[in-house]
């Protein structure tokens, strides 16, 4: 079973997101996700200052067996990235809620935010597509 | 229920990630295959390769059968044990299956091919066989497969298996079988480095991986086996060939054997055209000097001679860059400069010559 903090959101499209105190989210894929994919070897992510519509693709993660895109959460502006992935990215396997981080959104909207799944509802999501 | 060899259960008990593979049920890796890759090319691993379709073939013209069946040819095949990797043509020269044929005597041949061409191989080879009222068509799923390979592979193996091992295989050249008691010790393998390929009874495979694994050869999985198969610049049937291309086209002329010109093998009137007309494909190597990854199917533009095609493409775990294996005009030359659609975005690539890696070093100047 994979890890699913309580504190954060998730998409469906396996994302997660972390509300800051400065009024961004920051985005990364979930335990799930990375397990899926396996090995990381090159993650391509956005400029700063890029606008990205919600579930518009907003990075690249390939793993030794494909590539898959990851989605903007919400609408917002990418505000920053995580620049260490580039050198080192097998940190989204091994740390995929903490320094495996992709990128900050200030998003266009802060309650759009609460609309995303919480972790039993991601977890559920999980289960079902299992099955 | 998908297929499962002999090895299922103890691939679960060692915590893989197992994958639909052909309609086998088998390991992709069992933690990480970045992993499994560096401990093949630095020290040893072991695959389990049973899904692979061993076929006995029998009687007194099986000689005869196999150089009307295979592209290569078999009178190459001279002293026991001594294998030869061919191809087997439909009547277009396209490809039915790449295969490895071991010669045991005169009225015994041993053929190991694809899980995938399971049935599409028998069907063709038994269709064949009936011009030769005396070659008997023998599947052996009484038998199972364990690759062993890395620079410490024999090492391991007479550790594990016993030092008999060692005084039966110790002068084994390449390519080269032997019998030892109930095993078949091969030194064919599909990763570019030394070791065995092990066929034994179905129902010892579970102890003998165990005691493998207890010399200290760890277990790896497909996804592994792809990478270095890759890099060691190895054809896959599916990807680099298929029915649609034949082995002029996918740098495997070498296993073609026109010479004499007497022998008369399905599929050599087809390659005697395409080689009159002029081969309008090769395969050559790339490797990626932009950021990203090289897979299958992505389009290459090599400038100056027109477009081409990603085969199979990956991310080398020992070079720490991607490269592929890409079906080209055959005039693209090496060193040549291309540019590869990765996901709508032009990447630049350079024209090499494979294999990208040997016995563990690169071969990329």
């Amino acid at each position: 079973m994979s890890k699913t903090p309580s504190n954060l959101k998730y998409t469906k499209s396996h994302e997660w997101v972390r509300r800051e105190p400065d009024g961004t989210v920051t985005v990364g894929i979930t335990d799930h996700a990375q397990d899926l994919m396996g090995d990381m070897v090159y993650v391509e992510l956005p400029q700063v200052g890029r606008k990205v519509a919600a579930g518009k693709e907003c990075a690249v993660v390939e793993s030794v067996k494909a590539a898959s895109d990851v989605y903007a959460p919400v609408e917002g502006e990418v505000t920053a990235v995580n620049e260490a992935l580039a050198g080192a990215p097998e940190t989204v396997n091994k740390d995929p809620y903490g320094s495996g981080w992709m990128f900050r959104l200030r998003p266009a909207n802060a309650a759009s935010v609460d609309a995303l799944l919480d972790a039993a509802a991601y977890d559920a999501l999980v289960a079902s597509e299992k099955h | 229920m998908a297929n499962r060899t002999p090895l299922y259960e103890t691939h679960l008990k060692s915590g893989a990630k197992m994958v639909d593979f052909s309609g086998w049920d088998m390991p992709l890796h069992y933690g990480s295959q970045l992993e499994e890759h560096h401990q093949v090319r630095r020290d040893a691993g072991m695959f389990d390769v049973s899904h692979m379709n061993v076929v006995d073939l029998k009687g007194g013209e099986t000689r005869d059968f196999l150089r009307l069946l295979l592209a290569n040819n078999v009178e190459k095949l001279k002293t026991r044990g001594k294998a030869l990797y061919s191809c087997m043509l439909n009547s277009q020269g396209g490809v039915i299956d790449d295969v490895i044929v071991y010669y045991l005597d005169e009225t015994w041949f041993r053929m190991v091919a694809n899980a995938g061409t399971r049935e599409k191989d028998l069907a063709w080879i038994n269709s064949a066989a009936q011009q030769f009222g005396g070659v008997e068509v023998t599947e052996r799923p009484d038998l199972a497969m364990i690759a062993v390979q890395g620079p410490n592979a024999r090492e391991k193996v007479y550790a594990a298996l016993g030092e008999s091992l060692r005084s039966a295989t110790a002068d084994l050249k390449p390519f080269v079988a032997t019998t030892v008691g109930e095993l078949f010790v091969a030194t064919t393998g599909y990763t570019g480095e030394d070791g065995f390929e092990i066929i034994l009874p179905a129902k010892a495979a579970p102890f003998t991986w165990q005691m493998l694994a207890e010399a200290g050869v760890k277990p790896i999985g497909l996804g592994a086996r792809d990478t270095l198969r890759l890099e060691a610049g190895m054809n896959l049937y599916g990807a680099d060939m298929d029915e649609t291309t034949t082995p002029l086209e996918s740098g495997l002329a070498w296993t073609v054997a026109l010479e004499p010109s007497t022998r008369k093998f399905i599929g050599r009137e087809a390659l005697e055209k395409q080689k009159a007309a002029g081969i309008p494909r090769g395969l050559v190597g790339l490797v990626l000097e932009d950021k990203g990854v090289l897979r299958g199917h992505q389009k290459v533009l090599c400038e100056g001679y027109g477009m081409g095609e990603i085969t199979s493409g990956s991310f080398s775990p020992t070079l720490g860059l991607s490269i592929a294996l890409a079906r080209v005009p055959a005039s693209v030359p090496t060193g040549a400069r291309a540019q590869v659609d990765i996901r709508g975005k032009m990447a630049n690539a350079r024209v090499v010559k494979y294999p990208f890696v040997r016995h563990g070093k690169s071969c990329l100047s």
